[in-house]
């Protein structure tokens, strides 16, 4: 009886943590399927008939809302696949053959973390100019794989350590090359964590918008492009900004629902065992 | 009990043929680490040198004529900038209000999700859903629809209420500010310490329960020492997004009003874009580097000490 | 692995060439995102018909990432972009850093002395003109006749400051979503300092006297805060640290505020029944001033520059003389209405009878673009040019960093003396950073 009964009031109040968390997302997906006079009115209009109007304009804003999607989806995959094959061989070699300097690398990684994308803007554009990267899907996936590379070498290197050694030496000892070691026996069972790092290096990726903005024009504009276009000196444009918003996090929500079991369990770093 | 195992195996110390091995290894193993390392080490050194190199540099793009060296007179300029020192001031606040309120609520929030009650897995994943969210349409929501002072949502409800609307952004910016950021990575602490609480020992607990400790003993001397870890691991990671948390405070408050939300990363966007002062935002940069590492040394042989610790326990 | 690196290395490479050698010519025109700009993107096919082998791509931004990104790369050499949009500030800035190619060859049918004068000399340095003018705005003050009537008040043709703030006590009734007055309070150069500086120079001030030596602590600036503030916290709208000028709009043609000091281009938008609710009761009147005419009312444009770096100059120059044509204009007119046109750029457009019946307020606009005098901004003399910006460089960064302490002032942060300091302070630092300080 008496634990039913806190059942419920927990369901209570679990139910109403969700909901406001989920509140201001919700708020815009409603506000999308408004027309812009309802979007804005001091009393907000909770019962309204919905509109595709504004979904029609994002979609048609700019070079189209296809072409931007599309080019988020290909910088941060490929940019994921790509910090994936460069943390995984240095993450094993730390890994299993660790040496006196690994500790350093890892830190001395994880500290390039901590410089400020504002503070190396110049030299980076410059440079990118004079190789022209500018507007290159190519220059976008190097930048974000240097974002997320540091994250994702630690990440694997957690996974792999837990990876009983005993594996890698019976591998050894049946003469296995490293290569053989690394992609027949220690990738199979570091799978679910090397996932869940792509996970989470992807959805860092779609989401960067200061290197998107700056380094591109047209032909590799992504969403955070598409975004910006909608915010405009003249003129509230709150529901088409919200449908193009909806339009935008909307994969990348879906993605995290679906994988937020995986996901989480590489980022404890194997703390968790 | 396997962790064990393994805890032993990977320690430095190792055992003898574990250091045959990595011998024997040695060239390939290097190799392996190659192109990560030199991918990073070129993306580092070589902004950071030209950064460095700028610093000393009277450079201004919008004055192509008067390029030259400047000594430490950017420098200079920084330090006896009023603003500058506001923002490092900000960027501390920022850093720790947030983490304060992320790691708090996110370990409340894990305590109430790892309670079974009807519907636990959609509430859960309605509540995790804001850290998917880009930081730029983040802002946007809740500058526009929620924080606005007459047609936010806000505003609305304190109206309806009887109470005055209050202008967020101009009264509170820097508290309007960690609430957006907090409500950002909240989900993520969440999500981590309740995996992290998931996995707790049950038969500790059990104990516990059969000497008769209450629930906050059973929280204080079990729950709270099994997280330790976990807990270095989310204040590490949310440090770096908070150093360098920029596009909240740029679609929302411009760094203001005044400089109350100017913080190191926006410091240096304002010198760079609207004074064109690439000689002293590059000293800025350098500032924020140093900063930085001062953090990293911190956090990181914390959190590297405790992972080596967890390992040896 | 490291050939990896080098084979991804050529990749990038080989995709940078095959995308600058399009098969027929591609210009790429970067431009902010107003509506005037939108309706010019659906108008392309029209140049495109006149022009088949060239291709239009636009890079569409708001005002401070266009200008961020335009800046680094025609500062960096430029050629990422044949067309940019450039206002009347970096205009004669950037001709002198030898940046934009000059305007000097349009053919005869563009009709240069058609241009505003005013509006024509804002984008000329050195007497040659290197930007053409896609619209142009000042500003005046709008005002809602109804209220007005109610309260037994009128509206002369130019008020003063003094009349304004009787006016706003007048009108001011928050219980009933109506408040007193509506400015811009939203910090930036070319938000709340663009309607401050015009306020400033009306009530006698100045940023620099003959030495420029920064008078930010003067009596004039003194005065026109202490109003501003005083405007904004008793008669003004709940936050108005975040009211830039769309916001500022959508308050008035909602019907919320009493009276309201904006740039001239708002006229179609509040007179439209689609838009507002108080497209009837709409009246118009020139920018107030207090001590002084000069320098009351701004002038801002947003014009189309090939800059030397342009990768296809003859296309892009044949797309600005296009876009800022007389005949663009007409065909707008045609496919649109009247009320859609590019404003205060031309003086056929206000000698057009459709204009004049689209737009009741037209002359009044006319009269307030043509009276702004940037050789002409203050009541005393100043080394600069410019009413609600100076042309120097270092502009930008001040009136960003006042902008911001003019909005800490309004939010009751900071008090006006120590505000003003403040900018003071600044403005005198960077001045001297930048080698004026003799």
């Amino acid at each position: 009886m008496n634990a039913q009964r806190s059942n419920i009031g927990l369901a209570v109040v679990g139910w109403l943590v969700a909901l406001i968390m989920f509140f201001p997302i919700l708020w815009m997906v409603l506000t999308a399927f408004k027309t812009e006079q309802t979007a804005f009115s001091t009393t907000p209009e909770f019962l309204f008939s919905p509109t595709l109007e504004s979904f029609r304009t994002a979609l048609a804003q700019g070079a189209g809302y296809w072409h931007y999607a599309f080019n988020s989806f290909f910088t941060a995959m490929v940019s994921t696949l790509l910090g994936l094959a460069l943390a995984v061989p240095a993450a094993f070699a730390m890994a299993f053959y660790p040496s006196k300097r690994t500790d350093f690398t890892l830190v001395w990684m994880v500290s390039t973390k901590f410089i400020p994308a504002v503070g190396v803007l110049i030299p980076i554009f410059l440079i990118y100019k004079s190789l022209g990267l500018i507007d290159n899907d190519w220059g976008l996936i190097m930048l974000f794989t240097a974002m997320n590379l540091p994250i994702m070498v630690w990440m694997v290197y957690s996974y792999f350590r837990d990876v009983p050694k005993d594996i890698v030496e019976a591998a050894d000892i049946d003469g296995a090359s490293t290569m053989q070691t690394m992609f027949r026996v220690i990738l199979p069972l570091a799978l679910p964590g090397l996932a869940s790092t792509g996970l989470l290096a992807l959805i860092l990726a779609w989401n960067e918008s200061f290197w998107s903005l700056t380094m591109t024009d047209h032909n590799a504009a992504t969403l955070a492009v598409f975004i910006a276009s909608f915010k405009s000196a003249e003129g509230l444009f709150w529901a088409k900004m919200s449908a193009a918003s909806v339009l935008t996090v909307t994969p990348i929500v879906v993605l995290g629902w679906f994988a937020q079991r995986q996901m989480v369990r590489g980022l404890t770093f194997g703390a968790v065992k | 009990m396997t962790s064990e195992v393994t805890a032993k195996g990977t320690g430095t110390a190792g055992s003898a043929s574990g250091q045959g091995a990595s011998r024997r290894r040695r060239a390939p193993v290097k190799r392996l680490m190659a192109p990560a390392v030199i991918f990073l080490l070129v993306w580092m050194i070589v902004p950071l040198g030209m950064t460095i190199y700028y610093s000393f540099q009277n450079y201004n793009l919008m004055m192509p004529m008067m390029r030259g060296f400047a000594g430490i007179g950017n420098y200079a300029i920084l330090l006896t900038d009023a603003t500058f020192w506001d923002a490092l001031g900000n960027t501390l606040v920022l850093v720790v209000a947030c983490l304060a309120v992320t790691v708090g609520l996110g370990l409340l929030l894990a305590l109430l999700f790892n309670a079974t009650f009807i519907g636990r897995g959609v509430a859960r994943t309605l509540a995790i859903s804001p850290f998917f969210v880009m930081p730029v349409v983040t802002g946007l929501i809740w500058k526009n629809m929620l924080f606005h002072p007459v047609y936010g949502l806000i505003s609305w409800a304190m109206r309806s209420l009887g109470l005055e609307p209050i202008d967020w952004l101009a009264h509170h910016p820097m508290l309007s500010i960690i609430i957006m950021i907090s409500w950002e990575w909240t989900p993520f602490a969440l999500l981590i310490l309740l995996t992290g609480l998931q996995s707790l020992p049950e038969d500790q607990i059990e104990a516990v329960r059969l000497d008769g400790a209450n629930r906050w003993q059973e929280f204080r001397h079990i729950v709270i020492p099994h997280l330790g870890q976990v807990l270095y691991v989310v204040v590490m990671l949310e440090s770096i997004f908070f150093l360098t948390s920029f596009a909240e405070i740029y679609a929302t408050t411009s760094g203001g009003p005044g400089t109350a939300t100017t913080n190191l990363p926006y410091y240096i966007y304002l010198n760079a874009f609207f004074q064109y002062d690439i000689g002293l935002s590059s000293a800025a940069a350098i500032g924020a580097v140093i900063l930085a590492n001062i953090f990293a040394i911190f956090l990181i042989r914390f959190v590297a000490g405790n992972l080596n610790a967890g390992s040896a326990r | 692995m490291r050939w990896g690196a080098v084979i991804i290395g050529a990749g990038v490479a080989g995709l940078g060439l095959a995308t600058s050698a399009g098969a027929a010519t591609t210009i790429t025109v970067a431009t902010v995102n107003n509506p005037d700009m939108v309706t010019m993107q659906k108008m392309t096919d029209e140049f495109t018909k006149a022009h088949p082998d060239v291709k239009v791509n636009y890079v569409t931004l708001p005002e401070n990432e266009l200008r961020q990104k335009i800046t680094t790369d025609i500062a960096s050499g430029g050629g990422q972009y044949d067309v940019i949009t450039v206002s009347n500030y970096e205009t004669p800035i950037w001709a002198k850093n030898g940046w934009l190619k000059p305007m000097d060859n349009l053919p005869d049918d563009y009709q240069v002395d058609d241009l505003l004068p005013t509006v024509r000399q804002g984008l000329s340095y050195d007497g040659t003109l290197y930007a053409l003018p896609f619209y142009a705005e000042s500003s005046m003050t709008y005002y809602r006749k109804d209220l007005f009537k109610k309260a037994g008040i009128e509206m002369p043709d130019r008020p003063t400051w003094d009349q304004m703030k009787a006016f706003a006590q007048k009108l001011h009734d928050p219980s009933n979503g109506v408040y007193g007055i509506c400015l811009r309070g939203l910090p930036g150069w070319g938000q709340n300092m663009a309607f401050f500086d015009t306020m400033v120079n009306s009530y006698g001030g100045r940023w620099f006297d003959m030495e420029w030596k920064p008078q930010l602590t003067s009596e004039a600036w003194h005065k026109a805060a202490s109003d501003y503030k005083m405007l904004m916290n008793k008669y003004g709208p709940p936050g108005v640290t975040s009211n830039g000028f769309t916001e500022s709009e959508t308050l008035f043609a909602n019907g919320q505020c009493g009276m309201w000091v904006d740039s001239t281009v708002a006229a179609g938008y509040v007179s439209d029944p689609d838009n507002s609710k108080v497209a009837d009761s709409v009246g118009f009147a020139q920018a107030p001033y207090q001590t002084t005419k000069n320098g009351a009312n701004w002038l801002y444009s947003w014009a189309l520059a090939v800059p030397k770096s342009a990768p296809h100059s003859d296309a892009a120059q044949a797309f600005v003389d296009w876009a800022t044509s007389k005949q663009y204009i007409q065909s707008v007119a045609e496919k649109k209405d009247w009320l859609a046109v590019p404003p205060g750029t031309r003086q056929s457009t206000y000698d057009s009878e459709g204009y004049q019946q689209a737009a009741p307020f037209s002359s009044l606009v006319r009269t307030a673009i043509s009276s702004a005098d940037p050789e002409n901004p203050t009541a005393d003399p100043v080394p600069y040019t410019g009413i609600q910006f100076i042309s120097i460089p270092q502009f930008q960064a001040i009136g960003t960093r006042v902008g911001q302490i003019m909005a800490g002032v309004l939010a009751g942060q900071t008090s006006v003396d120590q505000g003003l300091n403040q900018a003071q302070q600044f403005t005198a630092r960077l001045m001297k950073q930048s080698g004026y300080d003799k």
